[in-house]
């Protein structure tokens, strides 16, 4: 493998407290290294930015709830399409782009990992399919639990051991990377055309609560002592008044130690919090709940959030929290599709227009820019746009620039329709912070690779670590003139290496790389009952026999990169 | 000696059923006998082991008869026939599995061909309506444990899909269904008595065509609306119960087949089941489910849509993906005479297209990639026989209700035969010499 | 007693289609399976033929010879059914109305006994309709 030495460029690696300085990074065999040869190829980077390459922790870019917008939204081409070109496939899609479009957009903004944020284990085939045709980026993919049939039975009974048996049957045979939870309990009350709003609604017949699920799932994440936390979308998202139920979720954390060997802190991954901060009682008096959210995040060293900024472009909202699709359908009456799956999950997919001209779109905005300005530790709030859901994941260098940006906050303010009430609804118009690079790269880089366990991989150019390098067009030394060349400058990296290999180049796709599947195989104790339970269920209830069940095999998986766990003592 | 393989999956019809047992000669050579299949699956496992099968490529002579090629000339005349032209159909792919059909996308992309798949004469037209008004659906074994309520409109599973019932819709005792048939009220929407209608609770025979009418009806009669006397050949008293029995249901499905999407009104047909659907779900769960047909139809438009973004009559010949049924559908551009290369795999539309289509493929330089001899080999110029999918190798499918399924291999293809998917890698890598692609 | 009759044409799936269509197409039993119409007993009855008798089915878009045969799944007069297959596609319009779907069903068709010309074999039919010189 080629050796590369990147000179002279501002180097911004939280991992080892680097603070634009400028210093020398070495590539040798996909590693960091502290020196190459002298036949290294040399890159300048004078006057540019290097840090290491983003992790992406939350966003949809693959699996069935994804194509299900691409197939029902031709509209989202338009205007969207790209040629083939060199190396690039053809792609096309603006809100849900095609596979390759998707691992190129990444890469040119210097992504190197990114997480598939809800699979449902019984399309886990589906996921995987794509994630393979998702080229250069690392992508994880995240089962969701939080409906479960299994796990609703052994959590009523409050059987840990049970439940962390079957998560990690679960997670093996899925080729998955951590517990994932969306509303709790909702989307199988769903199932009957309910929902559960607070932790404490029963779920009808299994007779259970959200609060109970989300413990129990915290504690057997602990108890086999994954990479990542339990992730959660709790319930009642998008609501007026949710925050109330965020924090009561939140405080089901309190007293849970993280158990892990992989340098992770939090027990509770809260995703996408912008859309479970809203105050008030219905959409007009709708208002700003983010210092409620953050007062407690920053008080409680054991959670860890991302914000969900709105981006206010038209999107393809879609997630497991089936009920709140068709609420959101009952909203602004676009096209619903919906797929409930049996003894596991659902989804719902409808199209969404964060119009500025939309006084609670304009406070979702604002919210989302809160959250990340009022945490106090970057190392513990992420930048994501819950792709595709609150905008998608290409705006990622526009929501840089309004959190680096006052002046571009405040542009973007005065644009607004409703002006006054997003001043009046929310704090933002009196937030002066602005987020510096180093934070930056706290937030979308060695932050998410921290919480998600994989610190000694990657977020980081600590030598050792994967060499995934990104150059960017910003001169640290000099002022910004423009708020949107910051936008520019992270749009189309200058450079990029992937695990060694340059990708990317002056914006450039140059190689596909060698993209990976990271999982998490799990080693638990033997456990008859549970093996016993998963047998009846097959035999029972799915649709599909237990043999046929499991994602085996180079078609689904075909450059995996498992991380070991032990959890048998 | 004898084994007996288990959880093989049938590869003929949307239903998909992953419970077949087959037994195979200890070489596994040979394939003996099939269980637990129903008689259409059973013919298609034992028909592979015919001794009258067709193994090697053939070319059509100008004196009408075949000579026998072999694969690397058959992969040559392919990507020659591809590369010549300038608007090549590539038709088909639902008989194939999602690894030949990623090939195929690849080739499809250097040929700039225009891509399509069965739909365009199956459920294209609920494609359209999914566009127009969104999909509120399930999988099935959603239906096996709740469903109390459901409707067969336009389709006739006893004959299309035959075990769609037994193992999903009507009789399995399912987690909240432990009575089986007697937890599920079936109500058949035919204009025929079908041996589907012989079973139901009500049968609605509805006058051909005026499938729209009686969805409409059946909108106003949940809100309690006027209704003329008649409507669709059905008494007004006759929806309004109708209405009441679906609406009394704690978890409804609505499986619809050929009759809504290939009569007239088409696509307006599924977006008014569609839109009953969103209306039951006021009062109660609700969804809606096509009866895909080819055992991997599903599976073809996910791949369509996850490399090019949408679901099938792809036409790529202006470089980047293009998609407007009726335009770049397979049925008009053969009409229009568009068509001057017509590559057909894992399908015959030469038995299902109306004539005039044939005649226009029947016109032009042609390939036929499939196991069979059809009417589509019939009027090619090139016959590829390969290995048959889902009995001689694996690959993934994906269901009716989206959900994936890899098949399995159960018997080695006999000497000398490869499959669809090698046979394409052959073509793409043939293709991007001929077009200097890396 | 008449001529010929005028019927709703429909065309669709059933189970002797499916087998035949796996167990190959080129034999005569994909002929019996679906080169036949399904007519209910009462338009038999006014067509003046009897069961099994070939027919000639014309429509605007084509004619095609085929074995007339009660309807198993009936009643339903005035409707007939040609199982779907090339037999069918002899007879049905291309007309897809912009959405990609042909009009396979809802056709208006004329049948008349036609007892003494042949029903073709599957293959035959569509190579002989579309001129494929045959060796």
């Amino acid at each position: 493998m080629s050796e590369y030495i990147i000179k002279n460029g501002h180097v911004f690696d939280p991992v080892q407290g680097i603070k634009g300085d400028k210093k020398d990074i070495c590539i040798k065999d996909g590693k960091i290294v502290d020196k190459v040869g002298s036949s290294a190829k040399v890159i300048d980077a004078k006057d540019k930015t290097v840090m290491a390459g983003a992790v992406e922790i939350h966003a949809h870019v693959a699996g069935p709830k994804v194509n299900l917008g691409r197939i029902y939204r031709p509209e989202d081409k338009l205007f969207s399409c790209t040629p083939t070109k060199g190396m690039e496939r053809m792609g096309g899609g603006a809100s849900i782009p095609t596979t390759f479009k998707t691992g190129y957009e990444y890469a040119k903004m210097g992504f190197g990992v990114a997480m598939e944020a809800a699979m449902p284990p019984l399309f886990s085939r589906h996921v995987h399919e794509e994630i393979r045709d998702t080229p250069i980026i690392d992508e994880g993919a995240f089962p969701v639990f939080g409906n479960n049939w299994f796990v609703l039975e052994y959590l009523k009974n409050q059987e840990i051991e049970n439940t962390a048996a079957y998560c990690a049957w679960l997670l093996n045979v899925t080729k998955g990377y951590a517990i994932k939870v969306v509303n709790p309990g909702g989307t199988e009350a769903w199932g009957w055309g309910l929902n559960c709003l607070t932790v404490n609604d029963p779920v009808p017949y299994f007779d259970i609560t959200p609060a109970e699920i989300v413990r129990g799932l915290m504690e057997a994440n602990e108890y086999l002592g994954l990479p990542h936390s339990m992730h959660i979308h709790p319930n009642n998202l998008g609501n007026p008044g949710c925050y109330q139920t965020t924090l009561d979720t939140m405080k089901l954390a309190e007293g849970i130690k993280a158990k892990n060997k992989f340098g992770r802190e939090q027990v509770m991954h809260l995703t996408h919090s912008q859309f479970h901060a809203y105050k008030g009682t219905n959409w007009g008096d709708f208002e700003s709940g983010a210092k409620e959210i953050t007062d407690y995040v920053n008080k409680n060293k054991n959670i860890t959030i991302d914000t969900g900024n709105v981006t206010l472009d038209e999107t393809t909202t879609m997630t497991a929290d089936g009920p709140f699709e068709h609420h959101l359908t009952g909203l602004n009456h676009l096209k619903w599709a919906n797929c409930d799956v049996e003894l596991e999950t659902a989804a719902g997919v409808v199209p969404y227009i964060y119009s500025p001209s939309i006084s609670v779109c304009a406070i979702q905005w604002a919210i989302g820019l809160e959250i990340a300005l009022m945490m106090k530790d970057p190392m513990r709030c992420y930048i994501t746009t819950d792709h595709p859901n609150a905008g998608p994941f290409t705006r990622y260098p526009r929501v840089y620039k309004w959190l680096m940006s006052e002046k571009a906050r405040k542009q973007q303010i005065e644009s607004f329709k409703h002006k006054d009430k997003v001043l009046s609804q929310t704090a933002l118009g009196t937030l002066d912070r602005e987020i510096s690079l180093y934070e930056l790269a706290q937030m979308t880089r060695a932050g998410p690779a921290k919480s998600l366990g994989l610190a000694a991989m990657c977020g980081g150019l600590k030598p050792g670590m994967d060499a995934d390098v990104a150059i960017y067009n910003i001169n640290p030394d000099k002022p910004i003139a423009n708020p949107d060349d910051i936008e520019k400058a992270f749009s189309r990296c200058a450079a990029f290496f992937k695990s060694g290999v340059q990708v990317v180049s002056n914006g450039e796709i140059v190689s596909n790389g060698n993209k990976r599947t990271l999982w998490v195989s799990v080693k638990a104790k033997e456990n008859p009952q549970v093996a016993r339970d998963i047998n009846e269920k097959f035999v029972k209830y799915y649709s599909m026999t237990q043999a046929n069940y499991e994602a085996l095999g180079h078609h689904f998986v075909p450059n995996p990169y498992a991380i070991e766990v032990d959890a048998t003592n | 000696m004898t084994k007996v393989i288990t959880d093989v999956i049938c590869p003929f019809c949307g239903t998909l059923c992953d419970d077949i047992e087959v037994t195979v000669s200890d070489d596994g050579k040979k394939l003996l006998e099939v269980a637990n299949a129903c008689v259409i699956g059973t013919e298609k496992f034992l028909h592979s082991q015919s001794s009258d099968r067709v193994m090697k490529p053939r070319l059509r002579q100008d004196d009408g008869s075949w000579k026998e090629i072999s694969y690397e000339d058959a992969a040559d005349y392919t990507a020659k026939l591809l590369a010549k032209a300038k608007k090549p159909l590539m038709y088909g792919w639902s008989s194939t599995n999602c690894e030949a059909q990623s090939v195929g996308n690849e080739i499809a992309e250097i040929a700039k061909a225009c891509c399509d798949n069965t739909a365009a004469v199956c459920h294209g037209t609920t494609l359209i309506a999914v566009q127009d008004i969104g999909l509120p659906t399930c999988t099935l074994g959603e239906v096996k444990n709740r469903a109390d309520r459901v409707i067969f409109w336009g389709c006739n599973p006893a004959h299309a899909h035959p075990r769609h019932m037994s193992r999903y819709s009507i009789f399995p005792r399912g987690f909240f269904t432990g009575k089986g048939q007697m937890s599920r009220k079936l109500v058949v929407v035919d204009p025929r008595c079908t041996d589907t209608a012989k079973m139901a609770d009500m049968h609605l025979q509805v006058e051909q065509g005026r499938d729209y009418e009686l969805l409409n009806a059946l909108r106003i009669a949940l809100k309690g609306e006027w209704l003329p006397d008649v409507v669709a050949g059905i008494p007004s008293e006759k929806i309004r119960e109708a209405a009441d029995t679906l609406k009394s249901g704690r978890f409804g499905i609505i499986f619809f087949g050929m009759g809504v999407t290939q009569s007239l009104s088409k696509n307006h047909n599924i977006d008014e089941a569609i839109a009953l659907t969103k209306d039951l779900n006021e009062y109660t769960k609700y969804s809606i489910m096509p009866m895909r047909g080819h055992y991997n139809v599903t599976g073809s438009g996910e791949v369509f849509a996850w490399q090019f973004g949408f679901p099938y009559s792809v036409d790529l010949t202006r470089g980047f993906a293009r998609y407007n049924p009726g335009d770049t559908s397979s049925i008009d551009l053969l009409a229009r005479g568009e068509v001057d290369a017509m590559f057909t795999i894992g399908s015959d539309p030469g038995a299902h297209f109306p004539i005039s289509a044939v005649k226009a493929i029947a016109n032009v330089d042609s390939v036929c990639i499939d196991p069979h001899l059809t009417p589509t080999s019939g009027v090619s110029k090139l016959h590829v026989p390969v290995a048959f999918n889902g009995v001689e190798c694996g690959g993934n499918c994906y269901r009716m209700d989206n959900v994936p399924i890899d098949c399995r291999k159960v018997v080695e293809p006999p000497q000398g035969m490869i499959t669809d998917e090698a046979f394409l890698i052959m073509v793409r890598d043939r293709l991007k010499k001929l077009k200097g692609v890396a | 007693m008449a001529n010929s009759i005028s019927v709703n044409l429909i065309s669709g799936r059933t189970i002797q289609q499916g087998v035949a269509i796996e167990s190959g197409k080129e034999k005569p039993s994909y002929r019996t399976a679906c080169g036949i119409i399904e007519m209910d007993s009462t338009d038999l009855k006014k067509l003046g033929a009897w069961k099994n008798t070939n027919v000639k089915v014309t429509t605007d878009y084509g004619s095609v010879i085929v074995k007339a045969v009660e309807a198993t799944q009936g009643p339903h007069p005035g409707v007939a059914f040609i199982p779907m297959g090339p037999w069918a596609n002899s007879v049905v319009s291309d007309n897809t109305y912009s959405t990609g779907m042909p009009t396979f069903k809802g056709t208006p068709a004329k049948v008349e006994i036609a007892m003494n010309e042949p029903v073709l074999l599957g293959i035959e039919l569509v190579q002989k309709q579309c001129g494929v010189k045959v060796g």
